[in-house]
């Protein structure tokens, strides 16, 4: 399954790009609406981008009213991503949620680095949420964790169904003239191409510490990258950055990926999940 | 309708500092004038948001000043490459003026050849800040061209309706004296098409994004 990164497009504006896709995930919602950060908000780096934009969002009463009719019209299964500053706000977001049918599952934002993060750990949030309703509940997790495994298997254990890896890693550009912080909140999310080795380790290690499904970004422009996240151990992937510069990326990806599967001899993406961790082609076996 | 191909640069010329790249126009609708194009920047990991500044049959001309290394980039390419062109997007210009006069300064003159083709050649007031920047005015018919220390607004004439583009305290002086201008304003752009919120500025009070609101906005 191809997917968006949340944040990187808006169903609404690009319908054509989000029909590309196989699932349509929001940008994270917070319950109360969200202004987001002071521009500048962007800064374009030698191998990625920073992004500080600080979860400009409607809030959930916003996105149900006014988003969610509008977004289920567009016939492509969607996720919401949620995001709050406590554990009640996890457990509030996905109970507003838990009965709305155009939902087919949340994604657990547990992660943003340019919001102030919440005081509990990340499996107790999930821990929150999980009582408030029978979706599949996807928890996005930060790469930069000191022990990233055993944060896995704690969100695991607190009854996530998935793994969403990675979330941007925190970044710094300064403006060549000036030095001064080239983005107005100062520190942004690093995401893009340089992200693409860091976001495989973590899929990597993941994989093997919980056997959950992953979806797996960071970085991934071609179908080339899609195999190399499907073969860490991703069953889906995640399309982000190279959105903004390619919002034919999705029909292209997908083409790719099927060359590449197709050229090892490999059925499906299914038959590519966890290779790196020393499984034989089929066409080998 | 915004479509997304890779263009070949018919031709890419000096006018002043500046350097006009002319591409095939492919399958591309050159939209109105004040939208927008995303081009990629080869080499670098996102496109640049340029006006439209010509659109000769069967091709689409951006004007650019090269500040920075996505400008630099598009600024070196040469005949025969291609690069990836997408659009149009944004909001141009409203076109039911009765009395347009076009002001601009510095590298905002960019979408003005194209605006003035098709308002029919109104009058253009200049501003930029040497003789070699005003070069560019050669590009933009009926111009009044004035070179620092004298100013565009210096010349304004508040009777007509005024469309302009060009640096951010330009943009405001021109609000001050017409308050019906429409005015063309930037933001830094990531994607173009309202996929990534990085271009939010406020609009009567709240915040929108500039790509798909603008970039042209009404003055009041
Ligand atoms: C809707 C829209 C239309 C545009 N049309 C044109 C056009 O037709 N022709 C054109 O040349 N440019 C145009 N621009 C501006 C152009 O997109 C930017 O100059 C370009 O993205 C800069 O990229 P860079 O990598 O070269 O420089 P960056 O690294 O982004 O910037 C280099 C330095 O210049 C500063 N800077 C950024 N933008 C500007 C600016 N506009 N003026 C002065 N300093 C700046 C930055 O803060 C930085 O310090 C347009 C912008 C928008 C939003
Ligand atoms: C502009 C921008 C906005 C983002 N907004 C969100 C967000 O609201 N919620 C979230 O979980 N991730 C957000 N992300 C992170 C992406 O979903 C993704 O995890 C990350 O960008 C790595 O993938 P990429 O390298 O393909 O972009 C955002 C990323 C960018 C660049
Ligand atoms: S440039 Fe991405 S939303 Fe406007």
């Amino acid at each position: 399954m191809i997917l968006n990164a949340s944040g990187c497009l808006d169903a609404l504006e690009a319908p054509e790009v989000a029909r590309a896709l196989d699932v349509f995930v929001t940008k994270t919602v917070t319950p109360q609406p969200r202004e987001g950060n002071r521009p500048v908000r962007i800064a374009e780096t030698e191998a990625g981008m920073l992004n500080s934009i600080g979860l400009e969002n409607p809030g959930i009463d916003g996105l149900l009213r006014e988003k969610l009719p509008r977004l289920a019209e567009l016939g492509v299964p969607l996720w919401v991503s949620v995001g709050g500053f406590a554990a009640a706000d996890y457990a509030q977001l996905c109970a507003a949620l838990a009965d709305r049918p155009e939902v087919s599952a949340i994604e657990l934002n547990l992660s943003c680095p340019n919001v102030e993060e919440a005081p509990e750990s990340a499996a107790e949030l999930v821990a929150a949420a999980r009582p408030q309703t029978r979706k599949t509940l996807y928890a996005k997790l930060s790469p930069a964790a000191t022990d990233l495994p055993e944060t896995a298997r704690a969100v695991q254990a607190a009854g996530a169904d998935g793994l969403s890896l990675v979330n941007t890693i925190r970044g710094l550009a300064l403006d060549d003239e000036t030095l001064q912080p080239r983005l107005g909140h100062e520190l942004g999310g690093y995401s893009g191409p340089a992200l693409k080795p860091i976001a495989l380790a973590a899929v990597y290690q993941c994989y093997r510490a919980t056997g959950l499904p992953i979806v797996g970004m960071g970085g991934i422009a071609t179908g080339r990258d899609a195999l190399d996240f499907l073969a860490a151990g991703a069953s889906s992937i995640a399309l982000g950055t190279v959105l903004f510069g390619d919002p034919d990326a999705p029909g292209r990806v997908r083409r790719e990926l099927a060359e590449e599967l197709a050229s090892r001899g490999l059925s499906g993406p299914e038959a590519a999940t966890g290779l790196a961790h020393g499984a034989k082609p089929a066409s080998v076996a | 309708m915004r479509r997304r191909e890779a263009l070949r640069v018919v031709a890419n010329e000096s006018v002043g500092p500046y350097s006009l790249i002319r591409v095939e126009r492919g399958s591309l609708d050159p939209g109105s004038p004040g939208q927008f194009f995303m081009l990629e920047a080869p080499g670098r990991p996102l496109p640049r948001p340029m006006s439209l500044c010509q659109a000769p049959p069967g091709e689409l001309g951006f004007l650019l000043e090269s500040i920075g290394p996505g400008t630099r980039a598009l600024a070196a390419v040469e005949p025969r490459e291609k690069i990836h062109v997408f659009g149009p997007l944004g909001n141009g210009y409203r076109l039911d003026v009765e009395r347009p006069l076009l002001v601009g300064g510095g590298i905002g003159v960019a979408p003005f050849p194209y605006l003035s083709a098709v308002l029919g050649s109104p009058p253009a007031i200049l501003g930029f800040r040497s003789d070699w920047h005003a070069e560019a005015a050669s590009l933009v018919p009926n111009a009044e061209v004035v070179v620092e220390p004298t100013l565009v607004t210096e010349r304004l004439r508040p009777d007509h309706d005024v469309l302009a583009c060009g640096p951010e305290p330009m943009l405001e002086a021109v609000r001050e004296l017409a308050p019906n201008a429409q005015l063309a304003w930037e933001a830094p752009m990531a994607c173009g098409y309202g996929a990534c919120y990085g271009c939010s500025v406020e609009i009567d009070g709240v915040l929108k994004r500039l790509c798909v609101a603008g970039p042209v906005l009404e003055a009041a």
